[in-house]
Parts: C-alpha cells; structure tokens; sequence
C-alpha cells in the first residue's frame, strides 16, 4: 500500500473525505428541517472510495456518477457552494437548480451528472472513454455504480462493449451491501462482482473501500491499464452504508449490531490512523482541516437558503441547444 | 443534378459531414459488417446498404461496429456527444429502441434541460421505421409519436431522397439529439439530387402537392398513397393540397393552420396506430388553432389499433392506402 503521497496530496485526500463527511451530514439535517426538497441518498461511509478512486484524476478525465452521487462530485472537485445551491433547488446552483441531488453535473470538473436510473452510468462512459481514444488525449472515463447496478444488463452491455473497443473506461462497483432496501448477498447472484466483471475479459479485483490507500492503489492499477491504450478495468470497493436508502429511511431491515458494525468502518478514522501513525500528518493538521471545511459548509448552507428559487421564466429554458 | 436513391442520399449526407468535420463517427450493429469473418471488415455497410462504402473510406475509427447492445450502442453515443464527438448511432430497426429507451428518453433527452443548459448532445439516431415488407410485428413499426413527445429530441421523417439528403446534414449538425427515421420503403424511391452538402431547417413543412380544396398532410411512406389519391381525386375535380411537415418535433404548425385556413378541411394520413398518434396531435391542433377555418370534421386515416400483422392479407389491410384517403377526403367533401 502506498503512503508515499506528498504532504499536500494527503491534505487533498482528507479534505475531499472531510467534505463529504460533513456534507452528507449536514445534508441529513437540513432535510430534516425541510430546507431539501424531494429526496436525497448520501454518501456517509462510502467516502474513502470515491476519493481514493478520483485522486488522480483531472478535470479532463470524466466520471458518470449515481442516485448517491454527492460524494462523487465533492471528490471530482465540484464546489461546495454550487452543490449546495443545486440541491435545495436554488438558482445559481450547478445546474441551475433544474437538476437536483440526483441530476448533478459539472463539464469543467470532468463530471458528467449523478444519474437516477440505476445502470445509466456505464454506457454513457464508455461514450465519454471512446472519446479520449478516439482523440488520443490519454484520459479516462470512469462509471460509478453501486452493487445494485451491477445486476442491470446496461452494466454488462458497457462492460463487453468497453472490451470489444478497447475503451479506457474504468468501471467502479461500490458495494454498499444493499440496492435500495435489498441486501446484496440476496440480489446479486454470484458470489464475487469482480469475477462477473473479469468474465468479460478485462482485469477486476476488489478494494477496502473504507481505506482511501487501497482504493487508490487499485485506481493505479487500473489507470495505467487505461492510459497506455490496454482498455477497461473494474474495481469493486466494498463500502459501508451508514444509513439508509435515502435519508429518512428508517431501515426496518437493518438490526441495530449490523448498524454498529458498518459505522465501525471508517474512511476517516482509518486515513488519520495510517498518517498519524506513519507520522506523515498530525492530529492538529487533520483537526484543522475538518474546522475549515465546517466554516465553509455553515457559509454555504447559510447563502444557499437565503438565495432565490429560479425564476419561472426559466421553466422553458435550455430544452434544446440548437434553434427549436 | 443527378437522380439519387433516397438510400443513396443518406449515404451521400454521412460521407459529406465525415469528410467535413473528423468528430463525426458512425455507431452500430453492422454499419461496416464482416469482423472476424474469413472475407474482412466492410462488406456489409448496413442490412439495406445505407452506410455501404463508409468502413472503407474513412476506416475502422469513424465507422464503428458494436456488439448487439442497443443500450451501450445510445450510452456511447450519449457519452461521446457529451464530451466533443458528433455520433451517429444506428438503431438499425426502430423496433430495437425498446431495448435502450433509457438512454434515449431518460438521459440524452434530458442532459440539457437537467444539467441547467451546460450540456449538449449532438447525435443522430438513425432507425428503419414502415410496415408493407412482410417483416412482423418487431421489424414493421412506425414509432415517431414516441419520440415526438418527449421534450429534448428532435424527430425528422424525411419522404424523399431530396429531402434525406438535406435534412441528414441539417441533423448531423445540430447541437440537439435528432431522432433520424428512414422509412424502408422510400430507400429505392429517386429523386433529383444535388451532388454538394445542403441542409433543410427543421420545422419547415413542404407542399408536395398544392390544392384549395381539401388539406391532406402526411409522415413517411404515406406519402406514396396520399400522392396518388390525389391524382385520381384531382380527375374528379377535387382538388387536394398535400403537405409534409417533414419534421415532427419541431412541428410546422403553421404552413398547416394556413392550408386548413384556405381549404376548410383536413385529413391526416398517418402510418401508426390511431391513438396518442401524430394524427390526433395535428388534429387537436387544428380544432383548437383553426377551429374557424373548419367545414367539416378532421379525418384520420391511421393503422388500426393492432400491432403489424404478417400474413400479406391482414398487412395490406393494416396499411393506410390511396382508397381509403380517397374515401376521407370525399367523406369531408360532403359537408358544407
């Protein structure tokens, strides 16, 4: 495993991890003070994956994102204001408000939306990847999905046809341990995601997706095999989900023993342990970096709710680019 | 000037935009043909040849044969449109588009308005659309209400080789998700083409025959029907204009408000089933936008509500034809 980052990339690293902590919790709390409206799925306990998978990505490398995407976007290097604005419906935020939790884009970050379909991703990247092989740039294009879109035949088909191509697409399975309210060990039928996905003749292996070290690792892995022209690679990262479906769910289906296991595997906890104890950052270094994102989600969630709705005029805007 | 294929005209539009602009690609289940057979790549160029030739001249980079996967056929167009190419992905029949509707309706449809104007998504789909080939009912369908309805797309219906040609390049070029759908039975049907790129703006609807005394409009190969029973009307002295829209999202609506304005009476031939359908869609438009103008009531002519038959007794009855508009129109003819 490779600690060897500099001072600086560590600081990213738990930076982006600390955002999407405190994001997605603060998230939970304005929804349930009604300032969210519809319905928003978070993040929390998946953050080590998404960063680890984004760390050495550019703006020009593309990801495809999911329903739970807000921590993808925060990993990209979406803004936190933007995103806030974005889903309490604002104008100004990164779509304008049109978009939403699950309808977040961002072009100039190389983000190419959260997607609400479950599957809808895989496709739609290896588009993004044939691109960059097309134009030779050397970039990528990775699809985020859970354990649940690992079942959609959208995920097999951009599977096989990212092989026939020899696209750079880097497919990421985030095994969450349940599609929606359903467990995976019940809907997937084979005992390892990341054999299905070898199966259709690319690499594949599985990653802590609760250690930012290993997820990144295998993003290493799985970048080289892209950018030197060899084709598409597949990481599993099995990640705990802390709460439920969407926020609100009360989860019925989860006893309170399998809660407490999964909120005992911690991406944060996990990263401060490794740079503690390696001595690479100190307590003080991480405490700070969590007191600065703290100040800069309170100031976006206080101009998010002060800032207007879009105007209604903008109802039959941006339907088409071309004259309609 | 030369007397082209309608088949010919498109083949003719994709090579102009390939050799005009590198980003645009071809996409779909044997447009080249012929991987990994003992004769090579290349020799297929479409089931009906509309791509013939392309694999050859612009290679194995631009004209791109996929596995038999709709979905992952519109997601890479979608992702490669999003992100500076031009696609043009072949569904190759429009039957096929049950298969991958989430990429066309859920997604393409949708990235500009949901990601607040920031995207654009320049493909084309290409599809077959028409019955009357003895094909059944997964190979027969003329689907163009679906796509019409959903806010994002664009749909266009070219009636004549002129006009593919035209409208393929005006399609290649747009900045939005054109649905591109070629009716099967027009592919052998000639007209006078120009030998350099032209385009056709969307939303402009093209007299094909002009009249004042009964408004029929038509979508695709009805066009064949509706022209011929106009000859035979206009013998016994009715006189039918008849209009094609060309496109039907946009909708020219108002070349038709001013033909009904002139005429008093509309028939709408439409080669899909009756309900939901471009039909009832220009007729609604009519009785609520020339309610005035009207003399008699609106005819449709449609399929029944079925889906396509095979058997050719039941699909020839299926069909729309030249004696059952020459009944509607005569049926308008009685009032007023």
């Amino acid at each position: 495993m490779q600690l060897q980052l500099s001072r600086e990339e560590l600081v990213r690293a738990y930076r982006r991890m600390t955002s999407i902590r405190q994001f997605e919790e603060r998230i939970e709390k304005e929804f349930a003070l009604g300032n969210i409206p519809g319905f928003a799925h978070v993040y929390l306990g998946q953050e080590a994956s998404g960063v680890g998978i984004c760390h050495d990505l550019t703006d020009e490398d593309w990801i495809g994102s999911t329903h739970r995407g807000h921590g993808h976007c925060l990993a990209k290097g979406c803004d936190i204001q933007g995103m806030m604005l974005e889903i309490m419906g604002k104008a100004g935020g990164l779509c304008n408000g049109k978009g939403g939790s699950m309808h977040i884009a961002d072009f100039d970050r190389g983000m190419l939306g959260a997607n609400a379909i479950v599957g809808g991703a895989p496709p739609i990247a290896v588009g993004a990847a044939l691109t960059q092989k097309l134009k030779k740039t050397g970039r990528v294009a990775v699809a985020f999905g859970g354990d649940g879109s690992s079942n959609q035949g959208t995920t097999f088909e951009a599977m096989n046809m990212a092989v026939v191509l020899g696209a750079p697409a880097i497919f990421v399975i985030e095994n969450n341990g349940y599609g929606e309210h359903t467990g995976a060990d019940y809907a997937v039928g084979c005992d390892s995601i990341a054999d299905r996905a070898a199966a259709f003749g690319m690499p594949a292996e599985t990653a802590d997706g609760a250690n930012f070290f290993d997820v990144r690792d295998a993003m290493a892995r799985a970048l080289e095999r892209a950018r030197s022209g060899e084709g598409p690679y597949t990481i599993v990262t099995e990640c705990p989900r802390y709460l439920g479906h969407f926020v609100g769910d009360p989860q019925p289906y989860r006893t309170e023993e399998e809660l407490a296991e999964a909120r005992g595997r911690d991406g944060l906890k996990d990263f401060r342990a490794r740079v503690t104890e390696a001595n690479l950052l100190s307590d003080a270094d991480l405490d700070a970096i969590e007191a600065e994102i703290a100040r800069e989600i309170d100031e976006a969630v206080a101009v998010a709710l002060e800032a207007p709705f879009p105007d209604v005029d903008a109802l039959e805007t941006d339907v088409y680019a071309s004259a309609y | 000037m030369t007397k082209k294929t309608y088949l010919a005209a498109i083949n003719e539009a994709l090579a102009h935009e390939m050799e005009r602009d590198e980003n645009v690609i071809l996409l779909g289940e044997d447009i080249a043909g012929g991987h990994a057979s003992s004769g090579g790549p290349g020799k297929v160029g479409g089931v009906f040849g509309v791509t013939s030739g392309l694999y050859d001249r612009f290679g194995p980079e631009r004209v791109i044969d996929t596995p038999i996967s709709e979905s992952a056929i519109i997601g890479a167009a979608n992702g490669a449109a999003l992100t500076g190419m031009r696609p043009v992905a072949e569904i190759m029949f429009v039957d096929f588009i049950g298969v991958c509707m989430d990429q066309v309706y859920n997604q393409a449809a949708k990235f500009r308005y949901m990601f607040g104007g920031k995207a654009k998504t320049p493909w084309v789909l290409r599809s077959m659309i028409g019955a009357g080939m003895r094909a059944g009912a997964q190979h027969s369908q003329t689907l163009h209400p679906i796509f019409t309805m959903i806010p994002g797309l664009k749909v266009v219906m070219p009636t004549n080789a002129y006009d593919a040609k035209g409208l393929m390049i005006q399609a290649i070029r747009d900045d939005d998700p054109v649905v591109f759908l070629e009716s099967k039975l027009l592919y052998q049907t000639e007209a006078d083409v120009p030998d350099e790129a032209y385009t056709i703006p969307f939303g402009e609807a093209e007299y094909v025959r002009e009249g004042d005394d009964v408004t029929i409009v038509i979508m695709g190969a009805a066009v064949l029907h509706a022209t011929a029973a106009a000859e035979t009307l206009a013998k016994e002295g009715i006189d039918c204009e008849v209009i094609d829209p060309r496109t039907t999202s946009p909708l020219d609506e108002e070349t038709i408000l001013e033909s009904v304005e002139r005429t008093g009476r509309l028939v709408v031939v439409d080669e899909s089933p009756p309900r939901c359908s471009l039909a009832a869609d220009i007729a609604s438009i009519v009785a609520d936008k020339g309610f005035k103008s009207l003399k008699a009531p609106i005819k449709k002519v449609t399929c029944p509500h079925t889906p396509v038959p095979f058997a050719p007794t039941l699909e020839d009855a299926f069909l729309p034809n030249a004696a059952r508009i020459i009944e509607a129109v005569k049926e308008v003819k009685t009032y007023g």
